[in-house]
Parts: structure tokens; C-alpha cells; sequence
């Protein structure tokens, strides 16, 4: 971690982007990777929200990192967390109602996001402020991009319409905004992106960003 | 009781909390690898949810309701969540040891399980009664359980299968767990 100190603001933002990108890459958050994304409106939203909370977390987080003390810190992160979400959540209920229904509890479950405490974690609770800022801002928008790329490609190809608008298309699979379509199509983004990127699958979920690794000590209860 | 029978239905098959609500994905990925961590994991859960459940419905119903709180339950849940998993951690460590290394490893993966929190924010927002939402809190359990136990009998398979370098690991589970995610489709009559 001592290295990442020296890094630039610049490049705290852009590394969550594609190169760590929390989703496809670091493979965390997948449940709302997962759920919200039958339409690209939805990925959208959903990536937004959790932006918001990101950053506000990791701004208090690393203002808080020398007065949380070291045995209540995940209860302490996860209200902090949830401060967030209830703002989110009461906002987006007053403004943007129709997406509050349609993401539904998924909102609220912001909360238990993998990336947000993961970060918490890893990052804002060792740094200074403005790059912590930086890395929420980039994880988020990373985490954004690929909800928007996962719910197009599944709203294309199963309803024949992308952000709400028809194509035109006569004949859609339905199949693909149903639940067995999005592990499919998670399982093909992160296939292709391995292709691309020419590197070796992730074999395994990991230890590396998990933001329970300091609690389990490594004892790789879910590798065992 | 026909209410019980279709909370249980709902709650292992159709409604399938892993396979058609994307709750808990993560343990499903990570800890579905063999038979012994699937089962070690699901007991874990089931006992956390129920207890959660046991623990959230009575503090929403007397205490944030009556008081104008709603908007408060996210936060209080996952914070009873949390402090409950912690707690349970330390006293089966003290009280049952061999209790603790069967579960022990489990537990802090728990707290950031989204299906606790769901099925906890679920029971509210579908307006089960007390008893009610505890039994439906077993049934989700058994039902990740179940999906947990079956998926690391497909995982085995995987392991020997002859498959594209580019698909091992992650993507073929992905790409398996939508096929077991369609043979759950046809429980809800599709």
C-alpha cells in the first residue's frame, strides 16, 4: 500500500476506471451488477447512486481514520456507509421515483456493496482525503461503466431497445433480461475482456479487496 | 398453514434469493467451490438470517414505526446485522469451539451477505407477520443452501472439464450459473 502514496490524484481516479475496475476486474459488487442491469437506465442509476455514496464514505472515512479505533472499525465504516444510502435513497424516492421502484431494495443493499467497504478498507482508511476522493470518484464511475455496458447489451438483445428506445427489432430473447441472461452475460464481458486483455482468467473470487480479509485473517473461508 | 406452504415454496424455488434475486452472489461464487464449505457456509447463513430476522422485526415494528423512523431501517439493519455476527463470533468461540472451527470462518462474510440484510428488509416491505417473516427467513436460508450444495456439485464437474483458456475460472462459473439458474426458471412455470 506504501507505494500507491506516491501515485498522482490523476492516477488514483483513472485506475478504477478499466485497469482495477471493481467489477469486471477486482469482481466485487456482483449481486447489483447482477440485478439491476435488464435495463441500461437502470445500470446507469444504480452506478450513480453508488458513486455518491463512494465518495461521500471515503471522504468521511479518511477525515475519521485516526479517531475510528482499530476493533469497531467495520461497525463504525458500515454507518457511515449507510448514512449515505439513506440520503441517496431519500433523494432518489423524492426526485426520481421511477427509478427508485425499479431498483427497489437494491438501493438500500448499497450498504453491503463489496466495493464500498472494500474501499473503505483499503484505500480511504490509509490515505489522505483528495486521493481517496479521487479513487471513489474513479471506482465509481468504473462500476458505472460496466453496469451501462451490461444492462445495454442485455436490453438489446432482450427487449430490442437500448435506454428505453425500440430499435425495431421483430424478434428478442426475453431470456436474456431474466436472471439465467445476466449471469451469461457477465460471464461473456469478463471472458472477452480476459481475451482482450490477454491475461489469465481470475481463477478465484480472492482475498485481494475483500473487505472481510483483515476479520478472516487470510483463514480463506470462502477458498478453503 | 397455506400461507406457510407458499412462503416455503417461494422462498426455496421460484424465489430463489441466489438464482432469481442476485442476493448473495458473492459466497455463491467464492465459497460454492466443494460439498463441506457449501454446507459449512449455508448453516451459517440460515442461523444468521433467522436470527436477524428474529432480532430486526420486532425493532422496526415498536420501535422505528410508532416513532416516525422508517427511513432509519437500512441503517439500524445492517448495524444489528453486524454487531449480532460479532457477537455470535466471540460467544462460540468462548462457549462451543468445535462449533466455532466448523463456522467460525464463515461468519465475518456474513455481515456483508446482501441476502441477510434483503431478506430482512423483504419481511418488512412484504408485510408478513412476526412469525412469518422468521419462517420465511429459514426457507430463504434453506434455499441458498440448497442452490450452494448444488452448484458446488457443478463446480466439481468443471474442475476436470476441458474448456477454453479464456473461460476458466470466473467466467465458466458465470456462464454455469446461468444454466442453473434457468432449470430454477422452470419452477415458476416457464
Amino acid at each position: 500500500m506504501a507505494d500507491i502514496k506516491q501515485h498522482s490524484n490523476w492516477y488514483e481516479f483513472t485506475k478504477g476506471l478499466i485497469k482495477e475496475n471493481p467489477n469486471l476486474v477486482s469482481l466485487l459488487g456482483m449481486c447489483p451488477t447482477l440485478a439491476v442491469t435488464t435495463e441500461a437506465i437502470n445500470g446507469i442509476g444504480m452506478g450513480l447512486a453508488t458513486t455518491f455514496v463512494l465518495v461521500g464514505s471515503n471522504l468521511v472515512i479518511s477525515l475519521l481514520k485516526n479517531v475510528i479505533p482499530k476493533q469497531v472499525k467495520l461497525p463504525a465504516y458500515i454507518v457511515i456507509i449507510a448514512g449515505f444510502v439513506t440520503v441517496i435513497e431519500m433523494l432518489m424516492h423524492g426526485f426520481i421515483p421511477s427509478l427508485y421502484s425499479a431498483l427497489g431494495n437494491f438501493l438500500s443493499l448499497i450498504v453491503v456493496n463489496c466495493i464500498i467497504l472494500g474501499r473503505a478498507e483499503m484505500f480511504a482508511s490509509k490515505n489522505k482525503v483528495l486521493p481517496s476522493i479521487c479513487d471513489g470518484l474513479g471506482m465509481g464511475l468504473g462500476f458505472t461503466l460496466s453496469l451501462t455496458l451490461m444492462g445495454s447489451i442485455r436490453e438489446l438483445i432482450g427487449s430490442g431497445s437500448i435506454f428505453g428506445i425500440s430499435l425495431g427489432i421483430p424478434q428478442s430473447m426475453t431470456l436474456f433480461i431474466m436472471p439465467a441472461g445476466g449471469f451469461f452475460v457477465l460471464g461473456m464481458i469478463i471472458a472477452v475482456i480476459n481475451k482482450v486483455a490477454k491475461k489469465k482468467p481470475p481463477q478465484e473470487m480472492g482475498c485481494k479487496g475483500c473487505p472481510n480479509a483483515s476479520t478472516c485473517k487470510g483463514n480463506g473461508g470462502c477458498e478453503q | 398453514m397455506g400461507t406457510y406452504i407458499t412462503i416455503m415454496l417461494s422462498a426455496i424455488l421460484t424465489d430463489n434469493y441466489v438464482l432469481s434475486k442476485f442476493m448473495g452472489i458473492c459466497p455463491f461464487l467464492g465459497v460454492s467451490k466443494k460439498l463441506d464449505s457449501s454446507v459449512g457456509m449455508g448453516v451459517a447463513v440460515i442461523f444468521v438470517m433467522a436470527c436477524a430476522t428474529l432480532i430486526t422485526y420486532p425493532i422496526y415494528t415498536y420501535l422505528l414505526l410508532p416513532n416516525g423512523l422508517e427511513y432509519l431501517r437500512t441503517m439500524a439493519f445492517i448495524l444489528i446485522i453486524a454487531l449480532f455476527v460479532q457477537l455470535v463470533e466471540i460467544i462460540l468461540k468462548k462457549v462451543m469451539p468445535p462449533l466455532y472451527s466448523m463456522l467460525g470462518v464463515y461468519l465475518p462474510l456474513i455481515t456483508t451477505n446482501c441476502a441477510v440484510l434483503g431478506v430482512t428488509l423483504d419481511n418488512i416491505d412484504s408485510g408478513y407477520t412476526y412469525m412469518q417473516s422468521v419462517f420465511n427467513a429459514i426457507c430463504v436460508g434453506i434455499g441458498f443452501t440448497l442452490v450452494l450444495i448444488i452448484f458446488s456439485g457443478v463446480r466439481s464437474k468443471l474442475e476436470t472439464a476441458d474448456i477454453p483458456e479464456t473461460f476458466k475460472g470466473v467466467p465458466s462459473t458465470l456462464v454455469a450459473g446461468a444454466i442453473v439458474s434457468l432449470s430454477f426458471m422452470a419452477f415458476s412455470g416457464m
